[in-house]
């Protein structure tokens, strides 16, 4: 039961399912989600934090006992992807923040996952272990070796079942392929390769290859004065794998072919909406930057999220965006402290649902919007420990604008920016949202009859 | 487009119209703060907001530390204690060397994540 399909005129009603973390007075920053990614069947959820360790929960098969717990998620694996570093020669300090986690197929029973911080990518291996050896002869079952002259017979070691055990093991390591900071990784749709984004430079890999990799756009300016934009977001298409896109913190949105030459620095097409250049002001080009370019499953359209709205572009016209949604746009009137608080810098993604007809995106005091792209209907809800009883029915929020503010509104100057919905997931083919608020994890579901 | 002047309906102009009157209203509002920004801080760069920051975003993580500079304050100093950075360690300025005391100890988090609990 996906909006969009079939009853366009009922509304999605949001629920309360679970909550992942704890309630502190102070966050530690360790624990700050930095990224929240479903796996392309929806069975596994996995969050990448600050600490650099990565947590994948894994939905329980739904049970005829309990059926309004519709599959509940629970912890699967926990695992520290990434520990900090130093790079003595550039005196770089390198967190071990993870920026993005990007799923793989599945190909046999183990799961992959590549997460990244800023400057390494890596291949993680999870797989599940029920059966061991028992009845070595070498050795006794705690793993002690045996006194050969001890031994008098001779036995065959049999595979018992045992307690499930999940590893995560590293497969590859593709390191020191960025000078600048990664942002996006994107899998090929051809299983085969990736790619890895940074400010000002984009690079190819095969997964079996770490030690080189294809650098595929270079944007950096012989002279560094002479630099004016940065590469923000890259994704491939979903369908072709040809095909891929970057935004910058211009607005701007670049498709490429990589049939057409090695290095694509030349785009195919260049998404931008014209501006009048007698409407700029000092915080124009900041507010028109990109935080995230995300393709509809589709393959036919890109959203993109910059700071005050999220755009719908179709491949086909490069002109202007078909649609536009406004997050929180009483925001304009607060540009001045939102630059002195360094909000305005905040990188807020966008994401599909898995009909394209729902965009979601998160904003301040722990409100995330949804856009119905056929209704034009749109949804301020909030993720808060207060609605969080079992089922309960997510209540729309509204900002009040100025004018008088209703019982149960919130005016600007009263919201909360330290409490920023930056990331948010969509089960790829199912209502159930992943929201990412600041150290908490909240799983929404719609409500089931 | 000279030739369509005139055929379109009056709820495309008046839609149009409408968006230019937001359009202007976002500039008005834009340029009300740029101004209140402007009058806090007058030596604001006369480049577009864009630049700086850029070059901030490139530079993240990056920390200063020479170690000739360092090797030779402390010979200038002898015993006496280097003076330590202030309560912002980030800022590197004037006389202040940097020490090794000065980078902010690296540990990995060995423990789990709550969100595990």
């Amino acid at each position: 039961s996906l909006a969009g399909f079939g009853n366009l005129m009922q509304d999605v009603l949001w629920c309360f399912s679970q909550v992942k973390g704890t309630i502190d007075i102070g966050v530690t920053e360790a624990d700050i989600i930095s990224t929240v990614e479903f796996n392309h069947t929806g069975e596994l959820l996995a969050t990448g934090d600050k600490g650099g360790r990565v947590v994948i929960f894994q939905r329980e098969q739904e049970s005829k006992n309990q059926p309004h717990r519709r599959g509940e998620y629970n912890v699967y694996s926990t695992f520290q992807s990434h520990e900090p570093e130093f790079d003595y020669l550039k005196s770089l300090e390198i967190e071990e923040k993870i920026n993005k986690i990007r799923w793989l197929p599945q190909q046999n029973a183990a799961y992959f996952l590549l997460s990244t911080n800023d400057k390494t990518v890596k291949l993680w291996k999870v797989s599940e272990r029920d059966k061991r050896p028992e009845g070595y002869n070498l050795k006794d079952e705690d793993g002690r070796l045996r006194d050969p002259s001890m031994i008098t017979t001779l036995r065959v070691p049999v595979l018992r079942p045992m307690d499930l055990m999940v590893e995560a093991t590293p497969r590859r390591v593709f390191a020191n392929a960025h000078t600048y900071h990664i942002n996006s990784i994107s899998v090929n749709s051809d299983y085969e390769t990736y790619m890895s984004a940074d400010d000002l430079r984009i690079n190819l890999w095969h997964f079996e290859i770490t030690n080189q990799s294809f650098n595929i756009v270079d944007i950096k300016p012989a002279n560094m004065e002479e630099l004016t934009e940065v590469i923000t977001a890259a994704e491939f298409h979903p369908h072709h794998c040809n095909t891929f896109v970057y935004s910058s913190s211009k607005g701007t949105i670049r498709l490429c072919d990589m049939r057409t030459s090695a290095l694509c620095d030349r785009h195919a097409k260049f998404f931008e909406e014209p501006e009048d250049p007698s409407n700029r002001s000092f915080f124009s080009e900041i507010i028109s930057s990109i935080s995230d370019v995300k393709f509809s499953h589709s393959g036919r359209y890109i959203m993109t999220r910059d700071y005050l709205t999220v755009k719908v572009w179709d491949l086909n016209m490069e002109n202007r965006p078909i649609e536009t949604y406004q997050v929180h746009d009483y925001l304009r009137s607060k540009l001045c402290s939102l630059y002195e608080n360094d909000c305005i810098f905040d990188k807020f993604e966008c994401v599909w649902n898995g009909s394209d007809s729902v965009i979601m995106t998160g904003s301040y005091n722990n409100f995330f919007r949804m856009f119905d792209r056929n209704t034009k209907r749109d949804v301020t809800l909030e993720a808060s420990r207060e609605n969080s009883k079992p089922r309960a029915i997510l209540k729309p929020r509204k900002v009040c604008v100025g004018g008088k503010r209703r019982k149960d509104e919130i005016s600007v100057d009263s919201l909360d920016f330290s409490k920023k919905i930056l990331h948010t997931a969509w089960h790829p083919s199912e209502n159930i949202i992943a929201v990412a608020a600041t150290n908490n994890l909240y799983i929404f579901q719609d409500k089931v009859n | 487009m000279a030739a369509l002047l005139g055929t379109g309906t009056r709820a495309e102009e008046t839609e149009q119209e409408k968006q230019d009157v937001q359009e202007k209203e976002a500039v008005t509002l834009e340029r009300a703060e740029e101004a209140k920004l402007k009058a806090k801080y007058p030596n604001l760069g006369q480049k577009p907001g864009g630049s700086d920051f850029l070059m901030k975003r490139l530079q993240k993580g990056q920390k200063y530390f020479d170690s000739g500079d360092y090797n030779m304050a402390k010979a200038k100093m002898k015993n006496k204690q280097l003076p330590s950075a202030g309560p912002d360690k980030n800022l590197v300025t004037g006389d202040h060397i940097p020490t090794p005391q000065d980078l902010p100890q690296r540990k990995s988090s060995l423990v789990t994540s709550k969100l595990a609990g």
